[in-house]
């Protein structure tokens, strides 16, 4: 181009075009850019060479590593698998007290216990078993359905009234809405249910009705029965709330938790660990 | 040539633009950016506070999550580029609009029905269930109306224009309107199951529908989010600062490896999954090398403001298109890391993600956004300029402060979820459950809706600049120049 139009400023010619009052300069490509982006090339050229990468009609250049990652998958977890599998023979071989007993194997339950408790129990019963309305605080001494190890290790392996023909099974009467029960008696009953566990005075009339309807799955001291999943009522742990409401409303309409059978989705080795762990956490039995 | 080109440059000022339908457009912009981002702070604070998803299925995350994305990418984005666009191309072409008023009417009208086709199935709970995808068959064949008419309306006036040569905006602007309205085709092909019904199911199945959301998403990004914008830039930049474009031969090189390159990279989004690993590797490759020609972009924005960088001083309008520039640099440097394999592993599926994207959509295309809507308005309805610069400051400090917030609680959050997801115990158990991972994150995520509080407060402070801007009043400020500069007792 014969006239050409250089920037003031920077001294670098323009492309001699102009739109709407925008020039461009003719700077050139920057180097470290250029070679940069020519860097990059060379090196996605290397990779192709090393690992699969461009596909024709029947397959892929497959790359001199012989790199996959179906394959490095399966490596891995045969690997895992390698480390476990003396560890996983001996929960399967031995009873849950002898694993209770080798310290080795208690460290290794409590490990995988309480991994697979954070997993798999922790949304009902709470980071670390706190418990959570309605359902159980495992934390406690307290244990709806027995506290042993065989006991806890029934229960997490077929649940509580769920999808398993060995689910532990407990139901509390209707009292009130299937009338066996007077309002004012489920009152009464309720008061003295309260003072039990020291609070209030005792009700004389709901005496006698919790002798009559309730000690056969609360027991005679009202301390629960664990085989058929009466709770004890002389302590401070209610699980459906501790209020005189509270109690009145599970006495008329009595709500019932579930709990899937665990052994349906851990094998048995997870099973007796997280057994071996929940033992633990708040005194077993 | 010069002489004529001369010539022809004084003819500028009796061509009639058509302007009217591009203000509309203007309004919209800023409208949807504030709902988007306040729908935005909503879901934030729903993460951090989950009693705010309120129990009814309109209003849950789930639903929102949707409605936000769409509204700042779709509406606030989308309206943006028509606006700039349909601008920039009557003006770089020295020609009115193909079609006309009516054409650019159709345009913003249709455009808007989209939008709140969209985002009221979104709240009905009518998706696809395909990310930045989610509208249902009969919007997306109202969309692909409105944007072949936007196609032809485009193409129709580069056709007709008196310019020799087409301008750079230009390509990148053809360039996403004809990519977009590909993705969308591919992407969306579904058949309905019935006429009177929304629901409809996707063509497409298993890993290669997996590849081609993909293909789709990431071209969103790659063509809606980054070439439309790019294309914004290389008009208002060099206008605003009033400069030459930096050079003409790297935007020629980027625009075109760019557009080249951004196509393939969409493998990324799929490591580690049911995708061939050959396809794997194509995508992570693919992102290494789009990183300079991202990059030119970059340099062609920065490097435009050689022999005018004391603007930055003095004027904030600039500054908002040299930042947004900036976070349009950091963000291409950070994508293509992230789509290393092995730095994928750790980044993928966390917050990491979503701070990413976010440094995008914040930092690059909300700020040249707003720095561009800061330009038009006083040049479209025909005022000497803004009412407030010093606004513009505020609001500029205010959202910058906004991001890094945000950004830097996402990233914290976003790699410490990745290193507990994947941290074991000396015995092989993991370290931690999911869900405390997730109480672990709850501070960066009161952190990032605070971030986007703030640069809510940034939109809404602009609300009120170009309303005022409008209204034809001018505030009583302070110039940006060096007071130092004026004589002692000649203010006032």
């Amino acid at each position: 181009m014969a006239d050409k139009d250089v920037d003031s400023i920077t001294g670098t010619e323009t492309t001699g075009h102009e739109w709407d009052g925008i020039k461009e300069l003719n700077t050139p490509l920057p180097k470290w850019w250029l070679y940069t982006f020519y860097a990059t090339i060379i090196w996605g050229l290397g990779y192709y060479i090393l690992y699969p990468a461009w596909p024709w009609l029947s397959g892929y250049t497959l790359g001199v590593l012989g790199y996959s990652s179906r394959a490095q998958f399966v490596e891995t977890m045969a690997a895992v698998d390698e480390g476990r599998v003396g560890w996983i023979n001996k929960f399967e071989q031995l009873e849950l007290t002898e694993i209770a007993e080798d310290p080795e194997l208690l460290q290794y339950a409590m490990a995988g216990g309480r991994s697979i408790f954070a997993e798999n129990c922790a949304p009902c019963h709470g980071s670390n078993g706190a418990g959570a309305p309605a359902y159980p605080v495992l934390v406690d001494d307290d244990w709806l359905w027995g506290g042993t190890l065989e006991d806890i290790h029934t229960t997490v392996m077929y649940g509580v009234r769920g999808d398993h023909d060995e689910a532990r099974y407990s139901e509390m009467p209707a009292f009130g809405v299937d009338e066996l029960l007077e309002p004012d008696q489920i009152s009464a009953v309720a008061d003295y249910v309260l003072s039990l566990s020291g609070s209030g005075t005792v009700n004389e009339d709901g005496k006698v009705i919790f002798e009559e309807q309730c000690i056969a799955c609360h027991g005679e001291d009202a301390k629960g029965v664990t085989d058929l999943g009466g709770p004890n009522l002389t302590d401070q742990i209610w699980l459906y709330g501790g209020t005189k409401e509270d109690i009145v409303a599970q006495i008329t309409t009595p709500r019932h938790g579930v709990m899937p059978p665990m052994g349906a989705r851990l094998d048995d080795a997870e099973v007796k660990q997280v057994t071996i762990y929940v033992h633990s956490l708040g005194g077993g039995q | 040539m010069s002489a004529a080109l001369a010539a022809t440059s004084g003819a500028n000022v009796s061509i009639q633009y058509n302007e009217a339908f591009v203000r509309k457009f203007v309004i919209a912009t800023i409208f949807w950016g504030v709902v988007g981002m306040l729908v935005g702070v909503v879901i934030a604070f729903q993460l951090a506070f989950p009693v705010l998803n309120l129990d009814l299925p309109w209003t849950t995350f789930g639903r929102l999550r949707p409605v936000h994305t769409s509204a700042v990418i779709f509406a606030f984005g989308g309206n943006a580029l028509f606006a700039t666009s349909l601008y920039v191309v009557q003006r770089t072409c020295r020609t009115t609009l193909f079609g006309g008023e009516a054409m650019g009417n159709f345009l913003f009208w249709g455009f808007q029905l989209f939008i709140v086709l969209a985002a009221s199935g979104y709240v009905l709970g009518i998706t696809q269930s395909k990310e930045y995808a989610e509208p249902e068959w009969y919007v997306d064949l109202w969309l692909t109306i409105v944007w072949v008419a936007y196609l032809i309306c485009f193409a129709g006036t580069l056709m007709k224009r008196k310019e020799p040569h087409i301008y750079v905006a230009n390509w990148f602007f053809l360039a996403f309107i004809i990519t977009v309205a590909m993705l969308h085709l591919v992407n969306n092909a579904a058949v309905p199951v019935s006429f009177f019904g929304t629901k409809s199911y996707i063509v497409w199945a298993g890993v290669q529908d997996a590849m081609t959301q993909w293909w789709y998403g990431h071209n969103a990004v790659g063509f809606f989010l980054t070439a439309g914008f790019l294309g914004m830039m290389y008009y208002f930049v060099p206008k605003q600062a009033d400069r030459p474009v930096y050079s003409y031969r790297l935007s020629i090189v980027h625009f075109w490896t760019l557009i080249f390159l951004y196509i393939w990279a969409g493998p990324h989004h799929l490591h580690y999954t049911a995708l061939p690993d050959w396809a794997q590797t194509l995508g992570m490759t693919f992102s290494i090398i789009l990183w300079m020609p991202s990059w030119g972009g970059m340099i062609n924005g920065i490097m435009t403001l050689s022999g005018a960088w004391d603007k930055l001083r003095t004027d904030p309008i600039l500054r908002f298109m040299v930042a947004s520039v900036a976070f349009y640099g950091m963000s291409t440097f950070e994508g293509p890391m992230m789509s290393i394999k092995a730095v994928n592993s750790l980044s993928h599926y966390t917050d990491w993600t979503i701070g990413h994207v976010h440094s995008g959509a914040l930092g690059w295309v909300a700020f040249i956004t707003f720095g561009c809507m800061y330009n038009l308005v006083p040049a479209l309805w025909k005022r000497e300029r803004l009412y407030s610069l010093r606004l513009v400051t505020y609001h500029f400090w205010i959202s910058t402060i906004g991001i890094v917030l945000y950004i830097t609680a996402m990233w914290i959050s976003g790699i410490m979820q990745g290193l507990m997801w994947r941290a074991y115990d000396s015995l092989g158990f993991l370290q931690y459950s999911f869900i405390e991972t997730v109480e672990a994150m709850h501070p960066y995520y009161v952190i990032r809706a605070f971030g986007g509080v703030l640069f809510l407060v940034g939109a809404l402070i602009m609300v009120y600049n170009v309303w005022k801007t409008i209204k034809g009043d001018l505030r009583t400020e302070e110039s940006f120049e060096q007071p130092a500069h004026v004589p002692a007792g000649a203010a006032e």
